[in-house]
């Protein structure tokens, strides 16, 4: 007697979470590399020392929540939340405001609401925005560009500096540091400057968006691309980011050139690109329907447009994705696609 | 012909087909007994026509269609009925159903059989009859009786006959294999279905992973104008009816109508040779071509099998290894698992898959949904799945029926693409059977209710009709027992007194008036002078009466 072990269908393609997530690992990866190379060793060690942390954090709350470890610590979703962060988070970032950031990803915004698929909320973003609102002094300790950096720290100043707060001879963090293109726009508008004024000879302004991040934005072109070639995404939240930052900016910048940025300048400055390609389309919180991603991401530009010319942040990538978060369940709710057999009805 | 459209969603498993397609169709030999189930069908089970012991003929009716949505059962071969009763059938659910044990005694002999070559000049209701005699169904995999869609009905025009030759399951190449093999049965058959149903055009729909099949169709069909071939590009789960429309017609046939809606009508391509068979050649449907394959056969083919044929039979010729960890009757993504070789080869089995985990391996541990939404883009039906395994999870089952619960085909898409590992289908499955069953409570408890109103409201109607009877019974005693209505009368008052006594008084003259008319009169026959003086009298006694008053 046969025992059957269960019921049609009985084949499965040979995808799975882990093969999933370890795409979207090899996309980051560029992005890593460019940024690492621009802004210091800083980065590399944070991305290492997040990831470190947080596969311990998430075998502890495994553990605590009684469920298998190696099934979901292999599942690579927290390598993910941790990579994301400590790309996010200032190059020289002290290591205890990197444990409290992924810690409070992991455990608040992940597995408090039931963990891996269960989170409202993308928890890196979560996470970003506790440390910004709580550390701001830390969070906005931001680095120039390699070619801007005189004193240009070695792989071990880096790591004794993040791990103990010694820097090297004279240097203080203060000396060190540098607004970050976004940041100084929003400062010297407010002081009533028209934007030719501000970019002209800065060293801080590229060709068209901000010095270095115009190669950290091309990295995550790149790694996106690769990610929906591979149809890891799909290509409606991307598209939908970055068609309502061009619209909404470029609308802007038709009607005032001296006092918005252009579209470009948005486009290739800050988080905008890693966002529309690597946070905004984490599956998990996002919205799932061919409709409801296009209004999603269209709903991420807007916002972040509007925070960076209006609101109080010069970036706003966390803010814009989280809003829309709690927006992903209506807006799938009212973009149900048109089910086969039901004419124009629903 | 005009060109193809494609439905939304699909996917592309590995079809290892090649398997089972490189050497041609072999009849099976003759097993030691034919186990035939009643219920091969959709619609109720046929009615058995013979008793322990007979001696049949191949070919010879053994059991008859039980209703309009039924049809009959034939002896595969000549032999001996041994039992009628329980045996165990193919079914997901693995349980026992009424079976004829047919022993062959190896004379293979026919019935008489008058053969017709005039079919294409037959009427349309004989034509249906021939076939629903000769116990015909769809050969594709549901098992609807084929004469049913032979009558569209005389409001319905059918612009397009589809023959069903796609066979997008993997592993599965008994249509492939009886269209390389049986192309001019397979064209005779359609001209017989098209007659029927006075079909404007006929299509041949194959996939382009059968080249050789679609070769053969074509040159068959090289002198038919109203027939054609088409060669769709391979995609599961293209042989859905419904989809299959779509793509040879872009006509979506609505989520509760049928194909006739659309003016098309789908038939599969073994069903069309095996309606040729009984309308030219007189045959019942006694046998059929199976695929048995899976790498835990050593020598995968297609056989042509008598209906009843045990599976064990199937393993034994194809050399199948000992080692079977799935036994599945159909294909990977739709088939069910067999519980038991000793279950029959039925007249809709058109693949016995045996493999090892090595082929079809246990599916890794369920991981939570990620809401990828890959199964949604793998629906052909548009439906959103992981919004569907939610609310099944949360026994929401009136939001489930929301999104569409029942337009699910569980062709399976979904379960094989999701990163997840989640058994989309099983949950699926699962909220339907519950929904039924609640629907099937609810339907008894409907029954229950209708049935107590209907009590209540008898047994108030009793009550009262009681109460009415008792009352009138109560009114007639008080009229009999006056008495005691003159002393309540007269204790109410003087004025009731003297009323009391004008009735009573009444009555009397009455009662008076009444014995008189019994009695002889003796006041018929007076003299005017009489009748003035008894007139006088009776004035003065009026004035009298009045003046007391």
């Amino acid at each position: 007697m046969l025992t059957p072990k269960h019921s049609s269908p009985y084949k499965y393609a040979s995808n799975s979470v882990t093969s999933v997530m370890m795409w979207v690992v090899l996309a980051l990866l560029p992005v890593i590399g460019v940024q690492t190379y621009i802004f210091g060793w800083g980065v590399v060690v944070n991305v290492l020392f997040t990831v470190a942390v947080a596969l311990g954090v998430e075998g502890l709350m495994l553990a605590m929540r009684k469920r298998p470890i190696f099934p979901f610590l292999s599942d690579g979703s927290v390598v993910i939340t941790a990579i994301l962060l400590g790309l996010a988070l200032p190059p020289l970032a002290p290591w205890w405001l990197m444990v409290v950031g992924i810690s409070f990803a992991v455990i608040f915004a992940k597995h408090l609401y039931g963990g891996l698929g269960y989170n409202p909320f993308n928890p890196a973003m979560v996470a970003y925005a506790m440390l910004l609102v709580s550390f701001p002094l830390e969070m906005t300790m931001w680095f120039p560009p390699h070619e801007l950096n005189n004193n240009p720290l070695n792989l071990i100043e880096t790591i004794t500096v993040i791990f103990t707060g010694q820097l090297p001879g004279q240097l203080s963090l203060d000396s060190l540091s540098m607004a970050t293109p976004l940041d100084s726009l929003k400062t010297e508008l407010g002081l009533d400057k028209s934007i030719s004024q501000i970019t002209t000879g800065n060293p801080l302004f590229g060709w068209f968006g901000g010095a270095g991040w115009e190669w950290v934005s091309f990295a995550a072109l790149a790694g996106g691309c690769g990610l929906i070639y591979k149809k890891i995404i799909s290509w409606h939240i991307p598209i939908a980011v970055i068609g309502s930052i061009t619209l909404l900016s470029g609308v802007f910048y038709l009607i005032d050139a001296e006092q918005y940025a252009s579209p470009l300048f948005h486009i290739f400055s800050g988080a905008t690109l890693l966002g529309a390609f690597f946070i905004a389309t984490d599956p998990v919180t996002a919205s799932t329907t061919p409709v409801g991603r296009l209004i999603y991401g269209a709903g991420i530009g807007l916002l972040t447009y509007v925070i960076r010319t209006w609101g109080g942040y010069p970036d706003a990538i966390a803010f814009a994705v989280l809003l829309m978060n709690i927006s992903a369940p209506t807006i799938d709710y009212y973009t149900r696609p048109r089910i086969f057999g039901y004419g124009d009805k629903k | 012909m005009s060109p193809l459209w494609s439905f939304p969603g699909g996917i592309h498993p590995p079809m290892h087909k090649e398997e089972s397609t490189r050497s041609p169709i072999v009849k099976l030999p003759l097993p030691e007994r034919l186990i035939l189930p009643l219920h091969q069908h959709i619609g109720a089970p046929s009615t058995p026509d013979v008793n322990l012991g007979d001696q049949v003929l191949k070919g010879q009716r053994i059991a008859h269609a039980d209703g309009y949505v039924s049809v009959a059962l034939h002896a595969p071969t000549s032999g001996t009925i041994t039992d009628i009763g329980e045996y165990p059938i193919p079914h997901p659910s693995g349980l026992s159903d009424l079976c004829i044990i047919l022993s062959p005694d190896g004379q293979e002999k026919w019935i008489s059989r008058e053969t017709k070559d005039d079919y294409l000049f037959m009427d349309a209701s004989h034509l249906r009859n021939r076939v629903r005699d000769a116990g015909i169904v769809g050969l594709g995999g549901a098992g609807f009786p084929a004469f049913i869609k032979l009558n569209p009905g005389p409001r319905n025009v059918i612009e397009t006959l589809i023959i069903n030759g796609i066979e997008c399951e993997p592993y599965i190449s008994c249509d492939d294999m009886l269209m390389r093999e049986r192309t001019a049965n397979i064209v005779s058959g359609v001209k017989i279905i098209a007659h029927a149903v006075q079909a404007r055009q006929s299509i041949i729909a194959i996939e382009d992973n059968k080249p050789e099949a679609y070769q053969a169709m074509l040159e068959a069909t090289a002198n038919e104008p109203d027939l054609s071939v088409v060669q769709c590009p391979t995609i599961y789960p293209q042989g859905s009816e419904k989809q299959l429309i779509y793509v040879v017609t872009g006509k979506e046939v609505p989520s509760d109508g049928l194909p006739l809606n659309v003016g098309v009508v789908v038939h599969n391509v073994g069903t069309a040779a095996a309606i040729y068979s009984a309308i030219a050649k007189a045959e019942p449907l006694i046998s059929r071509i199976v695929t048995v394959t899976g790498d835990a056969i050593r020598k995968p083919q297609n056989l042509e099998v008598l209906i009843g044929t045990p599976i064990r039979s199937l393993l034994d010729f194809c050399d199948a290894q000992t080692q079977i960890d799935q036994l599945i009757m159909g294909g990977p993504m739709m088939g069910f698992t067999i519980h038991t070789p000793l279950a029959s080869v039925l007249k809709t089995t058109n693949c016995i898959l045996a493999t090892t985990y090595n082929s079809l391996p246990e599916k890794n541990m369920e991981m939570p949904c990620i809401r990828c939404g890959a199964c949604a883009d793998a629906c052909p039906i548009k439906l959103l799945p992981q919004q569907l395994y939610w609310y099944a999870r949360a026994k929401d089952f009136e939001k489930i029926q929301d999104y569409n619960l029942f337009d699910c085909i569980e062709c399976g898409c979904c379960a094989y693409v999701c990163p997840s590992n989640i058994p989309l289908v099983h949950y699926y499955r699962y909220a339907k059977t519950e929904i039924w069953s609640k629907e099937r409570e609810q339907q008894k408890a409907d029954i229950a209710r209708q049935r107590h109103d209907f009590r209540a409201e008898r047994l108030a109607k009793e009550k009262a009709e009681k109460a009415a009877r008792h009352k009138r019974k109560r009114n007639e005693l008080k009229e009999k027992s006056d008495p005691s209505k003159k002393e309540t009368l007269i204790k109410n008052g003087a004025k009731s007194k003297k009323k009391a006594a004008i009735l009573e008084a009444m009555e009397r003259v009455q009662a008076k008036k009444e014995a008189h008319k019994t009695e002889p009169k003796n006041t018929v026959n007076l003299t005017e002078e009489q009748q003035r003086k008894i007139d006088q009298i009776n004035k003065k006694r009026e004035t009298r009466k009045n003046n007391e008053d």
